[in-house]
């Protein structure tokens, strides 16, 4: 009788990882191989192949293309696209709130009003061009989460759903305003409204696919060491607290690092919509809800599901290029319907 | 072994726990009793530690306010009033978390003992069949039971319950009460809760807490503190007839 309540779920495997890893690789091959100049996959794979050894590339092989271009455009979208998912995944664990995610809490357009203003202003860090831009967009982004949070929590306390992505919505329009403000009078020094608000990854090249392989290792690193406490918060803050998480901390560590994560995103490719709405909840669907195993599944699907965006956005009104958000968002506002409807139905 | 200690506790202006102090000592089970707004759940946060308040609460001398969450989560556990889940955690998973103040180092290493504990706690409980479901398909009874195994994982020496078997069946009332009184039957251990019902207070309490706005009124022995005139003073009205007369209702 009680056996349609069953579920089995057990640890991810090594084998559950080399079958993700096989199917993020594939996806990142398709994505170099397919574009305005079709590449065949063993030119793809010999190029990147040699490459990585410090080889030779055979003189028929459209190198520029494949390793200067395609390569970490294809890095930067898979990298941005785990980053985006596993903080979308945590916070929606952490705030037991399956709506929460950088874009409808509005943690990604107060980041990037951070690295408007600093682009603005010109404000660098010595020795690294890029550094002041994101480390703005960072302060900015961890700001804005707290001021939501807070004034979420003023209007009601119990921080329910709705309440949250209501005043995450509102933000999100008057940053927007602002940003397209400072755009209006600062244009020659930041780059486009458009990239701001719908995202790109067009032009990005090796130093950015580091900064966000070193933030995404570190913050990935620290979120699945917390995987117990964010379970623990999933279930019920109170219940965290009385289980012996210490509440206080653990919030600031994960918001700290989600903010961090987000803001190293958004200064590279604007900001992308729900692909950290979305993919944790395919994710949460396939693995269930136990982070020890979201978190990598989030990661893999959110990598996937961006490269697949991104590929769209460029190819399918070739020579013209989409923004990724266009794609991301056309998804992500169905899905965000669709799971709105689910967790009101719930109640 | 637990003791508060003129503890106060104000929401703004409104003081809901007035200068209460009680004690705790093993093997006890202490019922606290009163009638809305005594500030009974009130009283239970502060001993959980999940609100502000003036005053002390030592635990064998000590100030539980200079122990590590973990620390306290070892010594004191607490069943809440009401508990759902939001997400589809299966019950061995819920259970399991209740082992997480015992973990040592970063990356938990085999927890034996842990994992004795969750499956005596759903043995107890009487959930092992049911610990791949999902915590969404779950009655209120269930769900209940899921939260008291898990603080049965915890294997606190204090257990601190708000209304532990409100909104639940009789039925599931009588088999969570005679599980904690199970439990407490262990040495090392004792019992705070808020219980509604007086005659529950009365079969399972060895001591009781009698509050009104705040304030203890008596405190003791609990057939010390449940006379006729206490209860008077407190409900405004004759509990012990009116207890009475519900219970001629089964009579003949």
């Amino acid at each position: 009788m009680q056996n349609s309540r069953q579920l089995k779920r057990e640890r991810f495997t090594p084998l559950t990882y080399c079958f993700l890893s096989a199917a993020l690789l594939l996806t990142m091959v398709l994505c170099v191989c397919v574009g305005s100049v079709r590449i065949s996959f063993s030119d793809t794979v010999t190029a990147v192949w040699n490459a990585i050894w410090g080889l030779p590339v055979p003189e028929n092989i459209a190198k520029n293309i494949i390793l200067n271009v395609r390569l970490p455009r294809v890095l930067c979208v898979t990298l941005a696209g785990a980053a985006l998912s596993i903080c979308g995944a945590a916070m929606q664990g952490l705030l037991r709130n399956p709506l929460a995610d950088g874009s409808t809490m509005g943690v990604s357009s107060g980041a990037a009003l951070g690295a408007v203003i600093a682009m603005a202003a010109g404000f660098t860090l010595p020795g690294s061009g890029y550094g002041g831009i994101m480390i703005t967009a960072m302060a900015f982004a961890f700001g804005s989460l707290v001021l939501i949070l807070s004034l979420a929590y003023m209007l009601d306390r119990s921080l329910s759903t709705s309440s949250i992505i209501l005043i995450g919505v509102i933000f999100t329009m008057f940053i927007s305003s602002i940003i397209s403000l400072i755009i209006t009078f600062a244009s020659d020094h930041t780059r486009s409204l458009n990239f701001w608000t719908l995202g790109s990854f067009s032009g990005v090249n090796y130093t950015q696919v580091r900064l966000l392989g070193v933030a995404l290792l570190l913050c990935g690193g620290i979120l699945y060491r917390f995987s117990p406490e964010l379970n623990a918060f999933a279930i019920g803050e109170d219940n965290a607290r009385h289980i012996g998480v210490n509440v206080k901390n653990v919030k600031l560590i994960i918001l700290i690092t989600v903010s961090v994560l987000i803001g190293v995103c958004v200064s590279i490719s604007g900001t992308i919509s729900f692909v950290g709405l979305v993919m944790p909840h395919i994710a949460r669907m396939l693995v269930g809800p136990n982070h020890r195993r979201l978190l990598p599944a989030s990661l893999f699907s959110g990598a996937i599901f961006l490269l697949l965006a991104d590929l769209t956005a460029r190819t399918i009104l070739s020579p013209i290029e989409l923004s990724i958000g266009v794609v991301t968002s056309l998804v992500g506002a169905v899905a965000f319907v669709i799971i709105f409807y689910r967790t009101r139905n719930k109640r | 072994m637990l003791q508060g200690n003129h503890l106060t506790v104000r929401y703004g202006d409104h003081t809901v726990v007035d200068d209460l102090s009680f004690h705790l000592e093993e093997g006890q089970w202490l019922m606290l009793a009163g009638p809305n707004g005594a500030g009974k759940s009130t009283l239970i946060e502060t001993v959980a530690q999940g609100v502000p308040y003036t005053g002390s609460i030592l635990w064998n001398g000590q100030d539980i306010r200079t122990l590590k969450p973990s620390q306290l989560a070892q010594r004191i556990g607490v069943l809440s009033q009401r508990n759902n889940v939001g997400y589809a955690y299966t019950v061995e998973e819920v259970v399991g978390l209740g082992r997480y103040a015992h973990r040592s180092g970063l990356f938990s290493a085999k927890d034996d003992e842990g994992k004795a504990q969750v499956e005596k706690a759903l043995e107890m409980t009487g959930l092992t069949d049911l610990r791949h479901a999902s915590m969404l398909t779950l009655s209120g009874g269930e769900t209940q039971r899921v939260f008291l195994a898990q603080v049965f994982a915890q294997n606190p020496q204090v257990l601190i319950l708000d209304e532990p078997a409100n909104h639940l069946d009789l039925k599931y009332q009588q088999h969570i009460f005679s599980l904690i009184r199970q439990w407490l039957k262990e040495p090392g251990r004792a019992v705070l809760s808020v219980v509604h019902d007086l005659s529950m207070a009365r079969k399972y309490g060895t001591h009781a807490v009698l509050m009104d706005r705040g304030k203890c009124i008596s405190q003791g022995t609990i057939g010390d503190v449940m006379t006729p005139e206490n209860l008077q003073q407190v409900y405004g009205m004759n509990v012990y007839e009116w207890m009475r007369e519900m219970l001629s209702q089964w009579q003949g």
